[in-house]
């Protein structure tokens, strides 16, 4: 009884600096690539909710959404000049780096978070790139180039976007945020996460996820791909036998 | 219209691809040969991942050479005892060059490999076939005639062990540079996403001086068991062919190939083999250039393994 006393006096005190809490949704919790697929545009919807003992902020609530694709294992590589020819010569490794990346927020993540915190949360393109457990560190700052380089190849491909006008608060408390999802982005899991700031410091943090997935044709086309190789071989194998042998007999000329 | 590829992850143009295939398909028609030496780095160029660029193509090029090969058949120019040998060495070959490729995609190196055998194959081959056209150009021009070969003139390399007689090509040789020669177009087939017809014909003629209504009629013969060979091999190993991107290719192939043979019928034998000299060796140049320049970006970024 008495653990659970202190337990309450520890909740009841400690209330008031977490009193907000955010509830986070999304336009859609499935993607569905189909043949005409090009890319994808979904919405984060959220709600900051506070209760009677929440104290008034002085700054105002800054909200990121970061949106974590597929991970996947990269190399990065330099071409230098050997002789007279360019070739790859210096590279580094990326681990768990998601293939697709969005930080949205609702001013500049600079000024949302500090350095640190944005380093320990992993938020920002550059929270992500420079977080030290996804590629080995080298002395002189030698890897400084690899992971700009990362950053820079990635946005061009808008795999990876960053922008700090992509949430918009509705009100004071209501906030929406498109995420625009490339015909690239790889299919497979997208982690949501949502986080509340004021004043750099985080007050909530809400995570939810949606998937790209193939339906249909392409699911079915991949799947057999994948899984019975040699039938699909074939399969492609006797199409453009039979596509030659039609051509032939259409454009038959002796 | 776009239309997504399942395999390759992407979605492209459609008709930007029917004309790709139509256009590659003329040129290929017109020259008879597979064409896939223009097609691969035309779509590595438009995005799709190199690996399933050189897998998807070698369909394509298999379903062209049905075409040919049965229209060969007809003429009755096939020599199929040639073209055993040339098949032993051409499966061998091909099964080599998917594991290659296999393995250097693995080890990150697959880009330069496919570059430098661009400029490197290309260039050669380009350049003899160029010197070969401009010479045999002058040469009809000052009226010499080309000296007929001589019963019991032949190149060493013709005379290794193994012999063996080969009465529709007029032809006795050793076996071992037939078998040499399919091995190596293969190999360089499946790695680099070609046919190969642009190296095998040349090679028979001037190398092995097969008439050359035989020439054409085994080459494709030899071509479309190598390519189906490698579809499927590609297929298995790699995971590399994509059956959407295959169709359209296929489709704007086969007619963009009709219209070129056509037109074909129309050029000079000179003319036709200088262009071709001049079409191969400004592929070797352009991927040449890309090796020599400094690249406007110095780095590159390659997926290794996605996490399931």
């Amino acid at each position: 009884v008495r653990a659970v006393l202190a337990f309450l006096a520890v909740l009841l005190l400690s209330a008031p600096a977490q009193a907000e809490s955010l509830v986070a949704s999304l336009s859609t919790s499935r993607v569905a690539i189909t043949s005409n697929y090009t890319g994808a545009s979904i919405v984060v919807f959220g709600a900051i909710e506070k209760d009677a003992q929440t104290i008034a902020r002085a700054g105002p609530y800054d909200i990121v959404v970061m949106v974590r694709g597929p991970r996947a294992s990269l190399v990065v590589r330099q071409k230098e000049p050997l002789g007279p020819i360019w070739l790859n010569r210096e590279q580094q490794r990326f681990f768990d780096i998601p293939l697709y990346l969005a930080a949205l927020s609702s001013r500049p993540i600079e000024q949302v978070a500090t350095d640190q915190l944005r380093a320990r949360l992993k938020i920002g393109l550059r929270g992500v790139v420079y977080a030290p457990d996804v590629s080995v560190f080298r002395g002189g700052g030698a890897d400084g180039p690899f992971r700009e380089a990362l950053l820079r190849l990635q946005k061009q491909e808008r795999l990876w976007i960053e922008s700090a006008r992509g949430v918009t608060f509705l009100t004071a408390s209501l906030f929406r945020s498109p995420v625009p999802i490339p015909a690239i982005a790889p299919p497979g899991n997208y982690e949501v996460d949502v986080i509340l700031f004021s004043d750099n410091v985080m007050l909530a943090r809400s995570q939810t996820n949606f998937e790209l997935v193939k339906i249909g044709f392409e699911q079915q086309v991949a799947a057999v791909a994948r899984e019975w190789s040699i039938l699909y071989g074939l399969v492609v194998a006797a199409v453009a036998l039979l596509f030659g042998w039609i051509a032939s007999v259409i454009f038959r000329r002796d | 219209v776009q239309i997504y590829l399942p395999i390759a992850e992407i979605p492209v143009s459609v008709l930007l691809i029917l004309a790709m295939g139509a256009a590659v398909g003329f040129i290929s028609g017109l020259f008879g040969i597979g064409g896939g030496f223009l097609m691969t780095p035309l779509l590595i160029f438009l995005g799709i991942p190199p690996a399933i660029a050189v897998g998807t193509q070698q369909a394509q090029i298999a379903a062209s050479s049905t075409t040919s090969a049965l229209a060969a058949w007809r003429r009755d120019s096939i020599d199929l005892k040639l073209a055993g040998f040339l098949l032993g060495g051409g499966f061998t070959g091909t099964m080599l060059g998917v594991w290659f490729f296999s393995w250097m995609r693995r080890a990150g190196q697959l880009e330069l490999v496919i570059v430098v055998s661009y400029v490197s194959l290309f260039t050669v081959i380009g350049g003899l076939m160029l010197k070969e056209s401009v010479s045999e150009f002058w040469r009809s021009r000052r009226g010499v005639v080309r000296p007929v070969r001589r019963a019991g003139e032949h190149p060493a390399y013709l005379g290794l062990p193994m012999r063996m007689r080969f009465p529709r090509s007029k032809l006795y040789a050793s076996v071992i540079p037939i078998v040499g020669l399919s091995m190596f177009i293969g190999f360089a087939g499946a790695v680099l996403g070609i046919g190969g017809g642009f190296i095998l014909v040349p090679a028979l003629l001037y190398l092995f001086r097969i008439p050359p209504a035989v020439v054409i009629g085994t080459s494709q013969f030899q071509i479309l068991w190598t390519t189906l060979a490698a579809t499927i091999l590609h297929a298995v190993v790699n995971d590399a062919v994509d059956v959407v991107l295959a169709l359209m290719l296929i489709g704007g192939g086969v007619f963009g190939a009709q219209f070129g043979s056509r037109a074909g019928r129309n050029l000079r034998a000179e003319l036709f083999r200088f262009l071709l000299a001049l079409l191969v060796l400004a592929v070797g140049l352009r991927f040449a250039i890309e090796l020599v320049l400094r690249p406007a970006e110095p780095f590159s970024l390659q997926i290794v393994e996605i996490k399931p």
